[in-house]
């Protein structure tokens, strides 16, 4: 009974401090706003109808909060471990190029095939990026924080320099941009939906990493290693071996984003790859509690969030930065809401006990 | 009982009669939650006395010198100093009104120097710091203590025993009138120990200082102390001059009617085969210094190789090596004439289990449950997974709830996490996980490391039982009367290596002294 109350705490504290940090976060932002001299309400009501207000808006929205749950993944796989890998950019950077190169080598197969082949390479090729992090981390010692921070950079400037240089379409003049991987082997809307199928892919990696990660023995393992090193060599796990397989899922589902950008936004590879949703997959996933279950709604959340910037920009004539201002209180509020993690269930304790 | 105890009583038996009081506690309250942990402590202590506080785990002694210390608000009660009431609430506070404490827990910084530290613990700490003047100062200050300190070693690379030193140095430099100990000697030989006590009680003498110890060794407590208190379940039950009790009666005033487990009979003279065969083995310390250096032993099923040395010649990495927690550089560990590299199959085909020292930082995962911590062996074995890949909740919590019964593990909630649980509780419980599976091979360091009288010759049991079942014991201990008791052979390392092996009844302690020391 005891443990049923404690445990009923804990999933109350975990489900209420966040919320909190929101809502801090959006009255800061509302206080902006009337500096702005904006009415913050309205602004308010404008970005849920941008984000959640139609059948149109709900359809933007998803679409961006699919690449977000892949990106968020990146960095909540890695958490399981004790890792703090915030190169989610870099890994959709990486997928979303090579998605688009693979996607020019074999465009004269079969439309199927050519899809199959990009995601595959786009997997691999995010899944590699975070898994050099973690070999640094494991094998040198190397802090993942900064070293994927920095990926992140290499990624960003080997698209730059591939799409204007070796791979630039002749055609792509204003936008530097890798030829086109052609409209038939563009990955198509799920029926009746009128949202691409990434949304798919991200709701079942969500569902699946969720499943692996706390409920199999791997996970098991994973998440022994990541509450205490030295616990999980005294009994033998192989650390190496699981920090890279984390890094490399955690790196594949990012990877995945940028090859279903490619595949179902862009067509080609270009420089607004680089979008930020790596950036803000770190976002959710930190309110998410790198819970990769309740990385879904999050990201719908930021998703409705990010949706609903043209809106703004032509309702109220704020900037399309305010969006991004709005999001850096939130991450803000959310890190600075940490520390507020296990008062709650210290009072209920004393509670009781009085 | 004890041949290394000689008379080190120093100075005249104390009177109380002519003292003042230097501290007095009267009617000291605490609850944790629901727990009681103090209930109504009044006691004095007069100046100048060496006063012992006796306890079971668990009974208080902690948390009262805490509250003493402004450490942790007491609920209720009053702390008098030299008669005056006193408020504390906080390190500086305790320190103007004279107070010092060692804690049983290490406060150093790892990342700075011993100098570093030790001038860190001043207060004021000055603004400028003269780090010439205050390296002669310390110099000094160590010449008058038996100890020897290298001031630019990292307060990180030092082992237990020099750390729990520096501690010490700390609370000296200070000069405090009234110096509180909790378990100061826990990781020392007995020849330091008697160094550290017998130093302090000559302060009492010459200085008036006044010490109140927390320690479970009743030869300190026989050796040092005027005045004993004890503690049982956070009531005083017996406060007073220590004159007239034998060990014995202590032992009951703390335990109460609690029965203590007995060593258990050693059967099976005759010795296995050789279950661990250690080749040359070299291996660094994290600083990349040589700390264990081509060290080779043999192991039998079936007894237990005792490990002596002060800290710091290389148990804890030979410990590590053998563990897992640290690859080996030259050197090979063979198991029933198998190479062994500590991998999860191997400990698990060899059943090859460890019980480390400090079992929460090195074999608890903190943040999880006990039935999780439990599990960590297990997890992955056939009647704990379902599917063969997943974790079989169920499974782990009915083994967790049968462990838990069976080494009276408390709090009894599977459910609960083990960073909430008390030292000897966690040291129960990883004594469950490592030994509930039949072991063929143990390696065990400082087993008893802070645990009572109580919870520590029920630790020596299991020990003592597992052998007898035929398992290959390996106990590295810096207490030298547990190795004693337990062992069928001891070795003494020195420098990373073994320069002393005689056969239990064969040892010469004066010998083992010397070998301690490199000679």
């Amino acid at each position: 009974m005891k443990a049923l109350v404690t445990a009923a705490a804990v999933a109350f504290e975990n489900l209420l401090i966040p919320i909190c940090a929101l809502l801090a976060s959006l009255l800061l932002f509302g206080m902006f706003l009337a500096c702005l001299g904006n009415d913050p309400f309205e602004v308010f009501h404008t970005m849920y109808r941008g984000g959640f207000g139609s059948l149109f808006s709900w359809r933007n929205t998803l679409e961006r909060a699919a690449p977000l749950m892949l990106t968020a993944l990146c960095t909540a796989l890695p958490a399981q471990l004790g890792l703090i890998v915030i190169g989610g950019e870099g890994a959709l950077v990486a997928g979303g190029l090579v998605a688009a190169m693979t996607g020019l080598v074999c465009g004269s197969f079969a439309p199927w095939f050519v899809l199959l082949a990009m995601l595959a390479a786009a997997i691999v090729a995010g899944g590699c990026w975070i898994a050099m992090t973690g070999w640094l981390k494991y094998y040198r010692g190397v802090n993942e924080t900064i070293a994927s921070l920095l990926f992140n950079y290499i990624a960003i400037a080997l698209l730059n320099h591939l799409v204007t240089g070796p791979l630039r379409d002749p055609q792509s003049l204003n936008k530097p941009s890798t030829p086109p991987i052609g409209n038939a082997n563009m990955l198509g809307d799920m029926p009746g939906l009128g949202v691409h199928w990434g949304l798919m892919f991200g709701l079942s990696a969500c569902i699946v990493f969720y499943v692996i990660f706390f409920r199999t023995t791997f996970g098991f393992a994973v998440r022994i290693a990541g509450g205490n090193l030295r616990a999980a060599k005294i009994v033998g796990l192989p650390v190496g071996r699981l920090t890279l397989i984390t890094c490399f899922a955690g790196g594949a589902a990012a990877g995945l984003a940028g090859g279903i950008e490619v595949a179902a936004i862009h067509g080609t590879a270009n420089a607004t790859l680089a979008a930020g949703y790596g950036y803000a997959g770190i976002l959710v996933a930190f309110l998410a509690r790198q819970n990769p279950l309740a990385v879904i709604p999050v990201a719908l959340i930021l998703g409705g969030i990010n949706a609903s910037a043209g809106l703004l920009q032509r309702t109220h004539h704020l900037p399309d930065a305010a969006v991004q201002i709005l999001q850096g209180m939130i991450f803000m509020m959310v890190l600075f809401s940490e520390t507020y993690y296990g008062r709650l269930q210290a009072l209920f304790e004393s509670r009781r006990a009085a | 009982m004890n041949t290394l105890a000689g008379g080190q009583q120093t100075g005249q038996v104390f009177d109380s009669s002519h003292s003042p009081v230097a501290l007095e506690v009267i009617g000291l309250s605490k609850r944790f939650g629901a727990l009681p942990a103090l209930e109504g402590v009044s006691f004095r202590l007069w100046q100048g006395s060496f006063h012992a506080l006796l306890g079971g785990n668990g009974a208080g002694k902690s948390t009262l010198v805490k509250c003493v210390m402004g450490y942790q608000p007491a609920d209720h009660g009053t702390v008098l100093i030299g008669n005056r009431e006193c408020v504390i609430e906080s390190a500086r506070d305790a320190h103007r009104h004279g107070l010092g404490m060692v804690y049983q827990h290490f406060t150093l910084v790892p990342d700075m120097t011993v100098l570093e530290n030790l001038v860190l613990s001043r207060l004021p700490i000055p603004k400028m710091i003269a780090w010439k003047k205050e390296r002669q100062r310390l110099e000094t200050l160590i010449a008058e203590t038996p100890f020897r300190i290298p001031l630019h070693k990292k307060a990180g690379e030092l082992a237990a025993g020099e750390k729990q030193k520096v501690e010490l140095l700390k609370q000296l430099f200070l000069q405090p009138k009234i110096l509180i100990l909790d378990e100061p000697t826990s990781v020392l030989t007995p020849q330091e120990a008697d160094g550290i006590l017998g130093m302090l009680k000559e302060r009492t003498r010459s200085h008036g200082l006044t010490v109140l110890i927390i320690t479970h060794k009743f030869r300190e407590v026989m050796n040092y102390a005027d005045a004993v208190s004890v503690l049982r379940r956070g009531k005083l039950i017996y406060s007073g001059p220590l004159a007239g009790n034998t060990p014995a009666m202590l032992a009951e005033l703390m335990i109460g009617n609690e029965t203590i487990a007995r060593i258990g009979e050693r059967t099976r003279a005759e010795k296995g085969p050789v279950k661990l065969a250690i080749n040359h083995l070299s291996a660094d310390s994290d600083t990349g210094a040589l700390a264990v250096d081509r060290l080779s032993l043999n192991l039998h099923g079936g007894e237990i190789v005792g490990i002596a040395g002060v800290s710091g010649n290389g148990q804890r990495e030979l410990v590590q090596a053998l563990s897992g927690q640290r690859k080996p550089d030259q050197g090979g560990i063979c198991i029933d004439d198998l190479p062994y590299a500590a991998t999860r199959r191997e400990m698990a085909r060899f059943r090859c289990n460890c019980l480390p020292e400090e079992p929460l930082r090195n074999a608890c995962v903190p943040r999880m449950s006990l039935a999780g911590n439990l599990a960590l062996r297990t997890f992955d074995r056939p009647g704990f997974t379902r599917w063969r890949w997943f974790i079989d909740a169920k499974a782990q919590k009915e083994h967790a709830l049968e462990l838990i019964e069976r080494y009276r593990i408390h709090p009894s909630e599977p459910g609960r996490r083990i960073e909430t649980l008390s030292g000897g509780n966690v040291q129960r419980l990883v004594l469950a996980r490592e030994l509930s599976g039949q072991a063929d091979l143990l390696v065990v360091a400082n087993p008893c490391f802070g645990l009572d009288f109580a919870a520590a010759s029920e630790v020596r049991k299991q020990l003592m039982q597992a052998r007898n079942n035929g398992a290959a014991v390996l106990l590295v201990s810096e207490d030298l009367d547990e190795l004693l008791e337990l062992s069928d052979r001891i070795a003494v390392m020195f420098e990373g290596r073994l320069i002393y092996e005689a056969p239990i009844a064969a040892v010469d302690l004066d010998e083992i002294g010397l070998k301690m020391a490199g000679h």
